[in-house]
């Protein structure tokens, strides 16, 4: 047997996906060519069609015409005439609402799936989803008497235990409250580095996107209006996710740094002037890493004031200005020798700043957090 | 002893017709249930009319047409006839598909709400867990549905025993054979033996009590509003 060669591997590994599903008064329309590997965000307010496209994937519902090609295997093909039921699918999917078997436990939950797959295709581990997930001491335990939370890491375990060749992500946080949603974020992060598992994450949080995505689709009124890496998709400012409170941009770098004394972790920018200082603990240097920027920590200044307390000044120019979601604030974007930065300022600031494209300023980054 | 050996001939039949009648209707109600639950079609109001029918008919209406249908010169009878099995009026079968037709929306009603109550969710999530629609039919829907079908059971049986119309049009009285307790009550009390009507007219109100306490008092079953 000949090894494929590594072109051949990458070529392959790839999610193409054509739907049109026409309803009484909704139509999706999308095709996507995306990455066979790491997070694709779909992202898209609610009746964008997001979920109806995830839905497509998983055969949950049938588009009027459509194909689907996931790493070199078509599931779905309405003019061959090839349609793969949901339960011959390789995939996992994770519900908004955990959606456990409730006449079950939580270990036989978990076999649900693992037990309907050959031993042989088995590449996750029981020991190891329930470690990953944190829910090992949960096994014999009905479902009723689960938090929220619980429940649902444990619906995203017993999907990851079917091995999927692609893991299907319907809005898994949405039901939480803020507090389950930050204990079970790192979970997800973990899955993300841990688990070399294509998952297609649909959800309408900036913040989730931007911790978890590595490329991003975005939805609107059942069309695509951008796909595209993280970095370039989400400062767009002419998309929806970039005008709200919660916009943020992913900077990667380089762990170049770090200050024992103070705790202070140095990321390189790619342009060799840059750098980002923040709190956080010792990482390997030479470390790729990602640090999210909110644009409401960006404020700009004409002149560079290092009498202050702000941390983290960039020289950048003003690409574009733009309405934010509140009128009396804007959005500015901004380009740090080709890092894209977003900055929320009132729009009264604005105008005493005079800012328009090409003009040089001084972005003062209050705040940056180191992703996974 | 207060009870004749024809009484108890008469609640051995009943209790007999009742228990295959139950079985049967477990499995037609079954797959109709599950139609009617699960279908998006026209056809669902129709038929679930159509099921629903002996909710309100007089059982002598139902009684009359199966004796119609079911008889020498009826479409049912001439096919019975000409397979060898001669006509049902008149035996132990056909009194069991009068039942079935008679106790049909007692036991598709309840599995019908059952199968609606658990919802499409558990059989996606079942499907995206590789099991197969059979495969998801055992091992989910069944389980989450057992009280309906322990409902089901108990209402199918319990008015298959107090059928009394249905069986007198298409059973008449035969000892032994289609005599059961209902129409054992009415021949003592045409003959006057008003004690004996007693035994089986107070063993019948007992019984129905009990299982009726039985259900509602279930938190496992689901009584029906009926």
């Amino acid at each position: 047997m000949t090894l494929p060669s590594l072109n051949a591997i990458l070529a392959h590994a790839r999610i193409e996906a054509r739907f049109v599903v026409r309803h009484a008064d909704f139509l999706l329309d999308v095709d996507l060519d995306l990455p066979g590997r790491g997070v694709t965000g779909l992202f898209g307010h609610s009746g964008s069609g997001k979920t109806t496209c995830l839905r497509c994937m998983a055969g949950l519902v049938t588009p009027d015409s459509g194909y689907l090609r996931v790493n070199g295997e078509v599931w779905l093909d309405s003019d061959a005439g090839i349609a793969l039921p949901t339960h011959k699918r390789p995939l996992g999917y994770v519900f908004q609402e955990p959606s456990l078997f409730p006449h079950l436990s939580v270990l036989r939950n978990l076999q649900f799936g693992q037990k309907r797959v050959p031993a042989s295709e088995h590449r996750v581990q029981l020991e190891q989803a329930t470690e990953l997930l944190g829910i090992d001491h949960l096994l014999a335990r009905m479902p009723a008497s689960l938090s929220g939370g619980e429940r649902q890491r444990v619906g995203i375990a017993r999907a990851l235990l079917t091995s999927p060749q692609l893991l299907l992500m319907d809005e898994p946080l949405a039901a939480l409250d803020l507090k389950r949603k930050r204990e079970i974020l790192p979970y997800l992060e973990r899955l993300h580095d841990e688990l070399d598992i294509p998952v297609i994450y649909v959800s309408h949080s900036p913040e989730e996107m931007a911790r978890l995505a590595d490329h991003l689709v975005v939805l609107d009124a059942g069309r695509v209006i951008a796909s595209g890496p993280i970095a370039d998709t989400v400062s767009r400012l002419d998309l929806p996710a970039a005008r709200t409170d919660e916009a943020s941009v992913v900077v990667a770098g380089t762990a170049s740094a770090f200050d024992a004394v103070y705790g202070l972790l140095t990321v390189q920018l790619p342009a060799a002037t840059s750098t980002l200082r923040l709190v956080h603990g010792a990482i390997p240097m030479g470390q790729s890493v990602r640090v999210a920027v909110k644009a409401r920590d960006v404020s700009l200044s004409t002149g560079d004031q290092d009498n202050g307390s702000i941390l983290n000044r960039l020289p950048v120019s003003v690409l574009e200005v733009a309405a934010a979601e509140h009128p009396n604030h804007v959005m500015v974007r901004l380009d740090a020798d080709g890092t894209m930065l977003l900055a929320r300022i009132t729009r009264y600031s604005s105008d005493r700043l005079a800012l328009a494209p090409g003009m040089r300023v001084w972005a003062q980054i209050k705040a940056a957090s180191l992703l996974a | 002893m207060p009870l004749t050996s024809a009484d108890f001939a008469a609640i051995w039949l009943t209790l007999e017709l009742a228990s295959l009648t139950t079985l049967i209707l477990l499995l037609v109600g079954t797959p109709i249930a599950w139609w009617l639950a699960r279908t998006e079609s026209r056809m669902k109001g129709p038929i679930g009319a159509i099921v629903a029918l002996p909710l309100v008919l007089p059982p002598t209406v139902i009684g009359f047409y199966l004796l119609v249908t079911m008889g020498p010169h009826g479409p049912v009878g001439k096919f019975t006839q000409s397979i060898g099995l001669g006509t049902l009026p008149f035996t132990f079968a056909g009194l069991v598909v009068g039942s079935v037709f008679y106790s049909l929306p007692f036991v598709v009603q309840p599995l019908q709400n059952a199968f609606e109550a658990i919802g499409k969710r558990p059989l996606e999530a079942a499907a995206t867990l590789r099991a197969s629609p059979w495969d998801t039919f055992v091992s989910v829907v069944l389980p989450l549905a057992r009280p309906g079908f322990v409902t089901a059971g108990i209402l199918g049986f319990a008015h298959t025993v107090g059928e009394f119309g249905v069986v007198l049009m298409i059973g008449g009285n035969i000892p032994g054979k289609t005599r059961v307790v209902s129409v054992q009550i009415f021949d003592h009390v045409e003959a006057l033996e008003y004690a004996q009507a007693h035994w089986l007219a107070g063993g019948m109100v007992v019984f129905s009590f009990l299982i009726l306490l039985g259900l509602y008092s279930s938190r496992r079953a689901v009584a029906p509003a009926i």
